[in-house]
């Protein structure tokens, strides 16, 4: 029982840097993925271009290697900050491989606005700014809520590619128990921890979803 | 001086070109109806007045004023086709109402965004101290929803005022799109076939609508496959085909005695409809 308090302790530890590192990708990743997404639909061609080389480029790559990438490269060139920041190094890359994800994403739903909402809006004297955040914006929410919720999901999984430079998340915590004291049901305790956060996830999803059901486009 | 004057349009897209020269005038309180097949231009020329096509020359002029000229569109700021588009209010084919927004709100959202800009203006030029600002303010939405419950009356709607787009059958959401036009006092409102999404059973209540907007003061363009509702509304008639418009009238002249070969065909084609 000591022991099992003790271990549940040093994954909720662990797991407290899942939690994080997951929740500023989700801060960072969002907005610059909307960004990303203005970008390839840009009608300034080489702009379009530029952003979608480097979309196809970092959803080529696996998320592993760009977090060796983002730790590692840099110190070649003589930036060394990243190199004793682990934790930073994995946030950056998750948050550029996030919203590389993330736009398109938004793309899909923004194109799938039917062209008649922003031509009511502009023969209504409204600007492109008012109607992309009072009409546009709107529908690209409710129509995205399922697609975000999949990669939202698989990015509280993903966590765990962060320790390959030595990140303290949750598995890394129980993967040291079977290391030191050989003990390895740590290890699978740690699929619990997932499945509640998920799980909670999965809940809000919904709520969202139904909250937005009130309408039809 | 007529109140509205269209000269010279053309549009090209690409190597298409679908105006090729539209010249036609339109008096204040004057219904104009304009008929012809699939891509003879007419949804085209609808979408010049609005500003939704810039067209490659000509000019359009209402009560005197110019407010499109191909020559200097170019230099335009947004601001400008903005204040300038207002004049013109169009109705879609496919409605196009905010399916987020109850109907009121649809009603009032585009002129409480121009009434705040308008009011923030005036604040920011120092033209009212900021008690007036505030009071002006939160004096908007109460007003507004005034106006587009006038309005919902109009076409029949109050009942609906708090009914989302999805939650009304395909006429009452285009009629709501009409008073939503209707909301912004346009000097000319313009319909791009108003009841072609329209089952049969439905098209006669936004017809009834149209027709019952009719007056003195309100202007209006119809582009419309009605050939029974073109003859009795409508003082005008266009009959467009190829991008040129073929014929030019009173509903007695264009359909009792058409010239033109082309439109003597569409007539004939069209008999079963009227």
């Amino acid at each position: 029982m000591e022991l099992f308090l003790e271990v549940t302790l040093k994954l909720l530890q662990g797991f407290g840097t899942t939690c994080a590192l997951f929740i500023l990708t989700l801060i960072f990743a969002l907005p610059l993925g909307l960004l990303i997404s203005f970008g390839t639909m840009s009608k300034f061609k080489p702009l379009r271009t530029v952003m979608k080389v480097i979309v196809w480029i970092v959803r080529g790559i696996p998320l592993m290697l760009q977090v060796f990438i983002v730790y590692y490269v840099p110190g070649f060139i003589g930036i060394t900050v990243l190199i004793k920041h682990r934790f930073l190094s994995a946030t950056i890359a998750f948050v550029l491989n996030y919203a590389c994800y993330f736009s398109e994403i938004f793309r899909a739903g923004i194109e799938a606005v039917p062209r008649g909402q922003t031509e009511a809006g502009l023969v209504l004297g409204m600007t492109k700014g008012q109607i992309f955040t009072r009409v546009t914006l709107q529908q690209v929410f409710k129509r995205i809520i399922p697609p975000m919720g999949n990669e939202i999901i698989t990015l509280v999984k993903d966590t765990a590619l962060a320790r390959v430079i030595s990140v303290m998340d949750i598995i890394m915590e129980a993967e040291r128990f079977a290391a030191s004291s050989g003990i390895i049901w740590p290890l699978f305790y740690t699929a619990v921890f997932y499945l509640i956060f998920v799980g909670a996830l999965t809940l809000l999803f919904g709520y969202l979803e139904k909250k937005q059901s009130y309408y039809k486009i | 001086m007529a109140f509205l004057k269209v000269s010279n349009i053309t549009k090209s897209f690409g190597a298409t070109e679908v105006l090729k020269g539209i010249d036609f005038t339109l008096e204040k309180g004057e219904v104009l109806a304009i008929i012809g097949s699939s891509g003879s231009g007419k949804t085209t020329l609808l979408r010049c007045l609005n500003y939704l096509e810039t067209p490659d020359t000509g000019s359009i002029t209402v009560d005197g004023n110019t407010y499109f000229d191909a020559e200097e569109n170019k230099t335009l700021s947004e601001s400008e086709i903005r204040k300038r588009r207002l004049h013109f209010g169009l109705v879609f084919q496919s409605f196009n109402l905010f399916p987020q927004y109850t109907v009121l709100q649809n009603l009032t959202l585009a002129a409480k965004l121009l009434r705040q800009d308008e009011l923030k203006k005036q604040y920011k030029s120092k033209a009212i101290s900021k008690e007036e600002y505030k009071a002006k303010k939160s004096a908007i939405p109460n007003e507004l929803n005034g106006i587009a419950y006038a309005l919902l009356e109009k076409v029949g709607l109050t009942e609906k005022a708090d009914f989302y787009p999805c939650q009304l059958s395909g006429g009452q959401q285009q009629r709501a799109a009409i008073a939503r036009a209707l909301a912004l006092t346009p000097d000319i409102l313009c319909f791009d076939e108003p009841t072609s999404a329209l089952d049969p059973e439905l098209t006669g209540e936004v017809l009834n609508v149209i027709r019952g907007l009719k007056s003195s003061d309100s202007t209006m363009i119809v582009v419309t496959h009605e050939m029974e509702f073109a003859a009795n509304v409508a003082d005008k008639i266009i009959f467009m085909a190829n991008g040129v418009i073929e014929e030019f009238g009173t509903p007695d002249e264009v359909f009792d005695s058409p010239k033109s070969p082309l439109l003597q065909s569409f007539l004939g084609k069209n008999s079963f409809a009227g």
